[in-house]
């Protein structure tokens, strides 16, 4: 497939706002629970409105991809059908929450609902913050499955996908919710950061399943099924157009086979890593900076690979390309 | 139920591309255009088509078959491509099973393309919505037309008759007659897709030619016992 970079965008921006989420309010089900410290209000507002910004990029990028960004809210219409759809609804709904979560503490604006028997307080923020979970795991699910469930590309269509997503997401919030708590002068970069070293080490384990299942595939259809004709000779001689065609357009990275080679290597070291090795070292913010960016690159390059290593069935068609 | 479909005879098909310029012709200056040309006097002309023939040498030299082959929305009766769409613009009419795409909903976001295995919808790079083959939706109908023109514009003007056109439920219909005895198939059966549109196979074909066809009893020219042009075999021998 042709990686699109307004996906490539969407998919990692968004991935790293409901990683921050995800980090945020992680830290403060600890607090709630009396593990950790709870951090000031300001500490979870500003950081929810850090990830409201990610996700609010992501969604302009997604425009670009559209030919009729004018019409965009008509793709709410086939939830029932569509993970696109699904991913068009959870996405604005997530957005909203994390923007009532970040308001919440921001206006300090927290009504206790219920104490738990051990007497930890369920306010407002907490019962946001619980939502806002769920529907970040909805978003994730959603924006996977979009890929997972087109079972003709099989190299997207296994659960490793939606794995890769929810973890690789994470790990990219996490590592940014470390960055935001050492600049922002809070003792939980630790916290965060060590948290963004597991996910970050579960993601290469289930990034590596899936390099290693990919790599054994067998397609499913073969230039003789996709003709009918059942001889082990055929030739292409024609593709059925001079300059090209949207067919030859769409569905082919266009990229050399040492570029295949060689960002493979390159998004494993970013991604996972360089992450690794400087969550591992030490937790002050220029290092934690670098490990985020350093990871963000990464991500847009394994986006950027995820798409180019699906092997559209299509491509039979067209022999003498890619 | 009706689904309606093509039945494409790749016995018969001389890959002339007479079915490609007249899909275009029609489906450029009707319901379903304009199907936008970009480049199209340059080095790379390159636009939006419907149907597309291409061509396959199949063997090994020198027992080769060329095979040309149209390549068109096979109408899927379980399309893939319609419950991935996100708006609704892309759906299966349930009278005649032909599957469409609603140009006023589509938000050209190109998800159907992934989710179609024979890559048949190609997105208009001008209009910037999806477009597809129609089947000619809007003259199969239209009562203003002779019966026998009724028809989609690929079938009418291929010149040896290798597309046809019908009810492929109706088990009576020429392509479902014509799909039985013929040994129609269908593309990519492992996929699922259940496509409506078949192919018919090459076949050994033996023309049977009689002496008499080849020497006019009543030519003036001919010479008893030698056959006038060097390049005919002798009356005498035997043809099949």
């Amino acid at each position: 497939m042709k990686p699109a970079f307004s996906v490539i965008f969407l998919t990692t921006l968004i991935g790293a706002g409901q990683g921050l989420f995800l980090a945020l309010f992680t830290q403060q089900s600890y607090a709630v629970f009396g593990l950790l410290p709870l951090q000031e209000d300001a500490f979870y507002g500003f950081g929810s409105l850090l990830a409201l910004l990610l996700l609010i990029a992501g969604l302009a990028a997604s425009f670009f991809h559209l030919g009729h960004p004018e019409r965009a809210w008509r793709a709410a219409a086939q939830w029932r059908t569509s993970w696109l759809s699904r991913e068009v609804i959870a996405l604005p709904a997530f957005m909203g929450i994390v923007f009532l979560y970040g308001m919440a503490h921001l206006l300090a604006y927290r009504p206790l609902f219920v104490i738990l028997p051990g007497g930890q307080p369920i306010d407002l923020s907490v019962v946001l913050g619980s939502i806002g979970t769920l529907l970040a795991f909805a978003l994730f699910a959603c924006t996977a499955m979009i890929y997972a469930c087109l079972r003709f590309l099989r190299e997207w269509h296994t659960p490793l996908t939606i794995v890769n997503f929810i973890l690789l997401g994470s790990a990219s919030g996490f590592t940014l919710a470390a960055l935001y708590a050492a600049l922002a002068g809070s003792d939980q970069a630790g916290f965060f950061a060590g948290w963004a070293f597991i996910i970050t080490l579960l993601g290469l384990l289930n990034r590596s399943a899936t390099l290693w299942r990919n790599a054994r595939l067998r397609p499913t259809s073969t230039l003789q099924t996709a003709i009918g004709i059942k001889h082990p000779r055929i030739a292409q001689k024609s593709q059925g157009a001079m300059g090209g065609s949207f067919n030859t357009r769409e569905f082919f990275h266009g990229k050399s086979a040492s570029f295949i080679r060689t960002i493979k290597p390159a998004f494993l070291a970013l991604t996972f890593g360089a992450p690794l090795l400087l969550l591992a070292l030490s937790h002050s913010a220029a290092l934690l900076g670098a490990a985020f960016l350093l990871q963000y690159a990464g991500l847009l390059a394994e986006r950027w690979f995820f798409f180019a290593e699906a092997n559209h069935p299509q491509n039979l068609y067209y022999q003498t390309i890619g | 139920m009706t689904q309606l479909a093509l039945v494409i005879d790749l016995n018969v098909c001389v890959g002339c591309h007479a079915c490609v310029t007249n899909c275009k012709q029609w489906n450029t200056s009707g319901s379903a255009g304009p199907l936008t040309d970009l480049n199209p006097y340059e080095a790379y002309p390159n636009g939006t088509f419907f149907n597309r023939v291409q061509t396959f040498e199949v063997g090994c030299y020198p027992q080769t078959e060329t095979v040309h082959f149209p390549k068109s929305c096979l109408h899927c009766e379980d399309p893939p491509c319609v419950p991935v769409c996100p708006t609704g613009a892309s759906y299966k009419r349930k009278e005649d099973g032909i599957v469409l795409v609603d140009y006023d909903k589509c938000i050209g976001c190109k998800y159907c393309t992934w989710a179609c295995p024979y890559g048949m919808r190609e997105f208009d790079e001008e209009r910037k919505v999806m477009t597809k083959c129609t089947l000619c939706v809007d003259r199969i109908y239209d009562e203003t037309k002779p019966e026998a023109e009724r028809k989609p514009s690929c079938v009418l003007a291929c010149p040896p008759g290798a597309r046809l056109f019908g009810d492929v439920h109706d088990p009576e219909s020429a392509v479902s007659v014509a799909i039985r005895e013929r040994g129609g198939y269908t593309l990519m059966p492992e996929q699922g897709t259940n496509p409506a549109n078949h192919y018919l196979p090459r076949r050994k074909t033996t023309l049977a030619v009689h002496k008499d066809e080849l020497y006019r009893s009543g030519n003036p020219h001919k010479i008893d016992g030698a056959p006038f042009d060097q390049n005919l075999p002798p009356a005498d021998e035997e043809l099949n």
